[in-house]
């Protein structure tokens, strides 16, 4: 048993939910008790979906249990093949479905539907979304194409020239509830498609069970999130011989890195070398003279091993931090984020507790924390500038601009994002140089380590106000105290509405019950 | 009563479980801790729900079941054990420990029954143990609220004093509103439950009026009649008119005179009619539909046909006990059709069908819907709003008026380009 107050990730079936959502043609039916369909508001509240996730909960009860719930499975699958009509069907079972072993996906399997089905079995006491996503996309690419593997034979990368045509490659992993996933696929594929490289199939995000099927029409598969596609890339690899990159494109060097890697594995020679260092303006904006101020900055990195590993390299080459903490939540990168934290004398920190990684922020005292959505609160409470680099996110990290993280416009996010927390070089010199002067307003310091407002400063200042009454009006006990209850952000807007009130009827005392009156006369 | 039309539909449901009340609950009583006992998902459900991140440290966290809990239950009490103490070590100011149980905890059969007991002689004097399930096979949504609360009843010391018991969570300003005017009808002796700490539990006995505050407490009312209480029947104080009754009946239990009532909140009455007619020229004549969540579907539906004017398309509910919705459902306009339970895709296509002008739905559905074209409410606002009360009438309304109002804004041209 372990105590949590918070978790990085959700359980493996909302792993298998980001998979069926991303795609198209395909529906998941969930063996599930009422409160499951929670998950289905990560995709329409935080994604801001237009649809709901394909997916049917079975929705059992307690009085269900000493019953047929096998049969209640059974009912939900054909209501929703009738229904949803599906290419291929998913088949699982949420953590209490898992222990009553209704066995949900040999049902199906059972019941004469000619679709594909994918049973699958997600051990919710022991694994995690990510690993529930990966496992998901594996058993789907093999089931649609395990018929296939016999007859063909394996999959030159230099397939291509044979056959006269440009090279195919399909982009593996980006899904829905990923980091920028959206728009990193519009950039990868323009890039590709600047060096003559032709996209086959993008996977799973817009994808459909046909899609899938034509994957080994490409000649090499790009795995765009290891979290996601290494295990399905791997199977690819071993049964039709398709190789695959390792390179993740998240920064100047490792995008070139990245197109390096798909030439020398396509043997594509590339012509535009020169022309790679100049596609972002990250580069000369690091080397322009503002830019001395980030040397040496102290960032405390934490998130997935993708973008924390990515978040490393181009913080200490790129833009000359001083990583000063790295670590991840996903234990299956967790030797990777090691060596590279070894790399940068660090130690690295692996947890999936957020506590931990507060504590550990603390210690390393940083000038900017690059982490999830839970670092840019614990940075927030610590006072300390914070980007966010990887999920779990919210609302905002689905902006409606186009934010790459990965490839050229990636790398331009990337300078703005991380460098406009921390105060711009000018900025923060003329404060330090006018700090002393009268007329420097105090509270107008930099937006470096801003806290939240703080709540007993409004009510302060609120209480020096209700010392110098306007013209005459008085605020009784009651008034005072009722006015104490409104929330503080709207607090200054109701004292004014009620005073102006007060003025209007001439009232000389404002009590609870004028509050409650000027608040009806203005609504 | 009027005649409403029943059906009951079953299927799969698009609903929170009743650990989701935990949201509001540990707010109300900032001394206490809720440790649900679950799974990963749990933790998941609640964090979803809850916007946990805010919290520097929460007052409600998850045991999570490993593989190891599963294999042997003898362990599976010790290993929680061992989180309780290190959450009690970590956190000295608790006074209440909700154990609460969910689904996996309920299927594995643990009993948090006799974990809490032995906690209680371990830590007697220092933190009390109670226990109660927030499982969605047992509990929808609210449900879960009506399961803390009746746990806490054994711990409530028996008095034959005369008071006034409201029961159910209120946002504190709405209690202390309702206070005010109680003590201003002649009734000086309120009390709430639950409290607003968890150690302050009201005394209760036969001479204890309860009215309630909430539609959705079921098993706290069975248990409070139990222990002698007299439950006031009157309709929720949801909108002047429920308000207004539901003062009514308190008053007559306290033999508080009609005519004092009315002189007493008429004003409030007055002021409130006001700023409900602004939203009210928004409502009137909208077709509404509701899908069932908060249990306060059919509360909202009386509000929003009598005082706003809207029209009925249908009421879901997760689930309705007739006799605490006696009031209520009196209240309604002739053949209304409510709907207990839910086949969310049968429902959804009578949405569609019937092209409403407002759905009051969950959180997973309302994007959907509004893609469709469909405006929407989301229903756990309500449970996170100060509705309650007349003055808080128009602020309800408000609620359901504001989509539609943005809905005109952004279809509407109202500046000519020059």
């Amino acid at each position: 048993m372990e105590l949590t107050l918070w978790t990085y990730e959700g359980p493996p079936h909302v792993g298998a939910m980001r998979i069926a959502s991303s795609m198209k043609d395909i529906h998941y039916v969930l063996h599930a008790p009422q409160g499951d369909t929670y998950a289905d508001l990560l995709f329409t509240m935080i994604e801001r979906r237009g649809q709901r996730p394909p997916v049917t909960y079975t929705t059992f009860q307690a009085r269900d249990l000493g019953g047929d719930t096998a049969e209640l499975v059974k009912k939900n699958i054909k209501e929703a093949v009738e229904r949803f009509k599906p290419k291929t069907l998913l088949v699982g079972e949420s953590c209490t479905a898992e222990l009553i072993q209704d066995q949900p996906g040999a049902l199906a399997k059972g019941m004469g539907f000619d679709m594909p089905i994918v049973n699958l079995e997600l051990p919710a006491y022991s694994k995690k979304e990510n690993w529930g996503a990966s496992e998901t996309f594996y058993q789907l690419t093999r089931t649609l194409l395990k018929e296939k593997v016999s007859s063909s034979d394996k999959i030159s990368p230099l397939r291509w020239r044979e056959l006269g045509r440009r090279p195919k490659v399909n982009i593996l992993g980006p899904s829905l509830l990923g980091f920028r996933c959206r728009d990193d696929v519009i950039e990868i594929q323009r890039i590709l498609s600047e060096q003559g490289i032709d996209t086959n199939v993008v996977a799973p995000l817009g994808a459909s069970p046909d899609d899938i099927e034509r994957l080994i029409d490409a000649e090499i598969n790009i795995c765009l999130y290891q979290e996601i596609a290494e295990a399905s890339c791997e199977w690819l690899k071993r049964n039709f011989g398709m190789e695959y990159t390792n390179t993740i494109p998240i920064g100047i060097k490792n995008t070139i890195e990245f197109i390096n890697e798909v030439h020398e594995k396509l043997d594509l020679p590339l012509t535009n070398k020169e022309e790679l260092e100049n596609k972002s303006k990250l580069p000369w904006y690091s080397k322009s003279v503002d830019s001395n101020y980030l040397t040496g900055k102290r960032v405390f990195i934490f998130g997935d091993g993708t973008h924390a590993i990515a978040a490393a390299k181009i913080a200490k080459e790129e833009l000359g931090f001083e990583v000063v903490g790295l670590g991840t939540y996903s234990r299956e990168m967790a030797r990777q984020v090691r060596a590279t934290a070894k790399d940068l004398n660090v130690e690295a920190l692996i947890t999936n507790n957020y506590l931990e990684v507060e504590d550990a922020m603390k210690k390393a005292s940083p000038e900017l924390v690059l982490g999830t959505q839970m670092e840019r609160h614990s940075a927030k409470r610590l006072g300390i500038p914070c980007s966010v680099i990887s999920t779990p996110m919210h609302v905002q990290d689905v902006p409606a601009r186009y934010s790459p993280q990965m490839g050229w416009e990636g790398a331009n996010v990337i300078f703005d994002d991380w460098v406009h927390p921390l105060m711009m070089g000018l900025e923060e010199h003329l404060i330090d140089m006018f700090k002393h002067d009268f007329e420097f307003v105090d509270g107008h310091q930099s937006h470096l380590g801003h806290t939240s407002t703080n709540t007993n400063n409004i009510l302060n200042s609120d209480e020096k106000k209700e010392n110098n009454p306007k013209e005459g009006i008085i605020w009784t006990e009651s008034g005072r105290a009722e006015l104490t209850k409104v929330p503080f952000f709207v607090r200054g807007k109701v004292k004014t509405n009620t005073e102006k009130y007060a003025i209007l009827r001439g009232i000389p005392e404002i009590s609870d019950e004028t509050l409650y009156d000027a608040k009806a006369y203005f609504s | 009563m009027s005649k409403v039309e029943f059906n009951k539909e079953t299927g799969p449901r698009e609903v929170f479980c009743g650990l989701t009340s935990i949201v509001w609950l540990h707010r109300r009583m900032p001394d206490a801790f809720f440790l649900v006992v679950g799974s990963r998902t749990c933790a998941h459900l609640i964090q979803s729900a809850a916007g946990v991140m805010i919290f520097a440290e929460p007052r409600f966290g998850t045991a999570i079941l490993e593989e190891k809990d599963l294999a042997g239950l003898a362990d599976a009490h010790e290993e929680l054990d061992r989180v309780v103490n290190d959450l009690i070590a970590r956190r000295p100011e608790i006074k209440t420990l909700f154990l609460v149980g969910s689904c996996p905890s309920e299927v594995i059969k643990l009993d948090l029954a006799t974990v809490a007991e032995k906690l209680n002689k371990r830590f007697l004097g220092q933190v009390r143990f109670v226990n109660y399930s927030g499982s969605g096979i047992e509990t929808t949504f609210t449900q879960g609220e009506d399961g803390a609360l009746k746990a806490l009843i054994p711990l409530m010391e028996s008095s034959n004093e005369e008071k006034l018991l409201l029961v159910g969570t209120l946002a504190n300003n709405v209690e202390d509103r309702f206070k005010k005017i109680f003590r201003n009808l002649g009734i000086s002796n309120i009390e709430s439950f639950p409290p607003r700490q968890s150690t302050e539990l009201p005394k209760i006995g036969k001479n204890t009026k309860v009215l309630l505050t909430q539609p959705y407490l079921s098993d706290t009312v069975r248990d409070l009649k139990h222990r002698g209480c007299e439950i006031i029947s009157a309709p929720f104080p949801l909108g002047i008119e429920g308000s207004t009754k539901w003062f009514l009946a308190a008053a007559k239990a306290f033999k508080i005179s009609e005519h004092k009532v009315h002189e007493i909140i008429s004003p409030l009455i007055n002021r409130a009619k006001l700023a409900l007619d602004s939203h009210k020229e928004i409502l009137k004549g909208k077709r509404l539909f509701l899908l069932p969540e908060s249990q306060l579907e059919i509360s909202l539906a009386r509000f929003l046909h009598n005082e706003c004017e809207m029209d009925l398309i249908e009421v879901g509910t997760p689930y309705l006990n007739k006799d605490l919705m006696k009031e209520e459902i009196n209240l309604l306009p002739d053949n209304t059709k409510i709907v207990e339970g839910q086949h969310v895709e049968k429902q959804l296509d009578r949405v569609r069908e019937s092209n409403p002008d407002l759905v009051v739905c969950g959180m997973g559905l309302a994007n959907p819907l509004e893609a469709e074209g469909i405006s929407t409410k989301w229903s756990i606002e309500m449970v996170f709003s100060p509705i309650h009360g007349i003055d808080q009438a128009a602020d309800l309304a408000g609620l359901f008026s504001k989509p539609l109002k943005r809905n005109q804004i952004l279809t509407s041209k109202t500046l000519v380009m020059h």
